[in-house]
């Protein structure tokens, strides 16, 4: 073996063993900082990881873009979902004065809510635009409830670190990190373009998180639980998403 | 062009004087282009699979910032879709492919951007882009430009210096595809997310919106699949297996075996370095 090859063969193991030891130490300190997506196992595991840290990195603070009035889309589109059922078209009818919000888990009050109770709480608003992961999109203007104001209402214990949220559509269920949960922008809308929030876009309440995809915004919302691991929750993955094969964090 | 192109520029003659005797090889590439090549090569072909099946989920196109099923595109495929909520005029909906197609698609550009970072950094230290790719300084004209262009659309075979470097319009080719579609295809792709723009809304907004970033996403997708087919063309038209295994060995030929042999000529191995490796034109 000749001298070169021989200092080459010694640098690439040096350099092996500090690429490997580096990923190692990358990860100890990104699982510290809650910077792993619960959807990081399996093969797609690094890719989902590195977007994960790298957007709460860089955008912790950040607000998604607000538009002005005039760029509201005149056409938006609603996206389809199964039929409602019977007892939402009842719910419907009685204009939703039966719709409840249940907030429970580490919470020091667990709370339900009538719809009343919350169109009494005070609202934000905010012309954000929504998009699909197929491509499509549209710009509105949201109004609603913040949800870290509904988090403080029930007394969010310090240790909670996900939010987890349901539809009425049984199955439908999503999470958001701390991050997102008590982000600004984050509300239960009540409204859209100056009046209530349709059915077909998902009325009476919506969770509209405006950093990331569509189908985090769940339509329909009556359960909020707050947790410490997700991994109490359907197959562990974080939400129904990644157990229908799609990412857990949506915000590219 | 196998007449006038220079075999290679000063300092790409250090790399080697070949001894004539039979079985002598030299390196075409440097291990640093083959391995970030083949990872490039996966990478864009997991982004070219993964970004289709997306696209067929809303095979669309729009300017601005909004773009739906209730608004006109600039471009429709007229392909079926993925998704029953987009007017194709098929009686059928392909099957949902996006899961997989989005996870598969930001690991492969994760892959292709780190690629692509460590290239950039080395091509840049080493001088690999003033070497190998900007072009020499007699082929810095229109005249030499359109030349290799005839030449190319000939399809002609490209002679033995050919083995060592590359001509003008492969390096003015190599340079758009380096320093213009990929760096457009990554700020195009980013501008998309909205995690991204919530932080940077720069980017986005200097492109005239989130729609505009996507038919731009679409568009430089088109022109890196032409450079992809006129690149696997020309490898057959220099002679494939010659090519290919200069991009996995690094060795352009061997003497005897009728492949190229580095041509020594004085003239222009200034220095005669004995470093094989290191400084060939990749």
């Amino acid at each position: 073996m000749s001298q070169i090859s021989r200092r080459k063969l010694l640098a690439g193991g040096i350099a092996a063993v500090a690429g490997v030891s580096g990923i190692a130490v990358a990860g100890k300190i990104a699982k510290a900082h809650g910077l792993i997506p619960p959807d990081s196992s399996g093969i797609y595991g690094p890719g989902e990881t590195l977007t994960y840290a790298a957007q709460r990195i860089l955008n912790h603070h950040a607000m998604a873009r607000e538009f002005s009035r005039s760029e509201i889309s005149i056409t938006p589109f609603a996206n389809e979902v199964a039929p409602l059922g019977d007892e939402f078209n009842r719910l419907q009818a009685g204009r939703f004065a039966n719709w409840k919000l249940t907030v429970d888990g580490m919470a020091a009050r667990p709370t339900t809510f009538s719809y009343q109770e919350i169109m009494s709480f005070p609202k934000t608003s905010h012309t954000t635009m929504i998009g699909c992961e197929e491509g499509w999109t549209y710009i509105g203007e949201w109004t609603g409830v913040p949800l870290s104001y509904i988090l403080d209402r029930v007394g969010t214990l310090p240790q909670v670190r996900y939010v987890v949220y349901r539809s009425f559509q049984p199955d439908w269920w999503e999470s958001i990190d701390m991050n997102d949960a008590l982000h600004p922008q984050t509300v239960v809308a009540t409204g859209m373009n100056g009046g209530d929030l349709p059915v077909p876009f998902g009325g009476p309440l919506r969770l509209r998180v405006p950093r990331q995809l569509g189908y985090k915004s769940i339509k329909y919302l009556v359960h909020l639980t707050l947790t410490d691991d997700l991994k109490k929750f359907g197959k562990g993955l974080g939400s129904a998403a990644p157990e229908g094969g799609y990412a857990w964090y949506a915000g590219i | 062009m196998s007449t006038t192109l220079p075999i290679a520029d000063g300092e790409a003659g250090r790399a080697s004087v070949l001894p004539s005797s039979a079985g002598a090889v030299s390196k075409r590439h440097t291990a640093t282009v083959r391995i970030t090549h083949w990872l490039t090569t996966i990478a864009f072909l997991a982004l070219l699979l993964s970004g289709g099946e997306i696209v067929f989920s809303h095979p669309r196109f729009y300017w601005g910032e909004t773009g739906n099923v209730n608004m006109r595109p600039w471009l429709n495929l007229h392909v079926p879709s993925s998704r029953d909520t987009v007017p194709t005029g098929y009686g059928y909906v392909l099957p949902d492919q996006n899961g997989w197609s989005r996870y598969l698609h930001f690991q492969a550009a994760w892959l292709a951007v780190g690629t692509g970072l460590f290239y950039l950094l080395w091509g840049f230290f080493c001088g690999h882009f003033r070497r190998n790719l900007i072009p020499e300084p007699s082929d810095r004209s229109l005249k030499r430009v359109s030349a290799s262009i005839v030449e190319h659309l000939r399809f002609k075979r490209p002679g033995p210096e050919e083995a060592w470097s590359y001509n003008v319009l492969q390096r003015l080719s190599y340079l758009v595809v380096i320093f213009v579609l990929f760096p457009l295809m990554i700020w195009t792709g980013l501008a998309m997310s909205f995690g991204f723009d919530a932080a940077f809304p720069l980017p986005v907004r200097l492109l005239g919106g989130h729609q505009t970033a996507r038919s731009l996403h679409f568009i430089v997708t088109i022109l890196l699949t032409l450079f992809l087919l006129v690149h696997v063309a020309m490898i057959f038209v220099a002679g494939f297996r010659s090519r290919m295994r200069a991009m996995i060995t690094g060795r352009a030929g061997r003497v005897g075996a009728g492949a190229f042999v580095r041509p020594a000529n004085p003239e222009r191995s200034r220095s005669g370095g004995v470093n094989a490796s290191d400084g060939v034109s990749a």
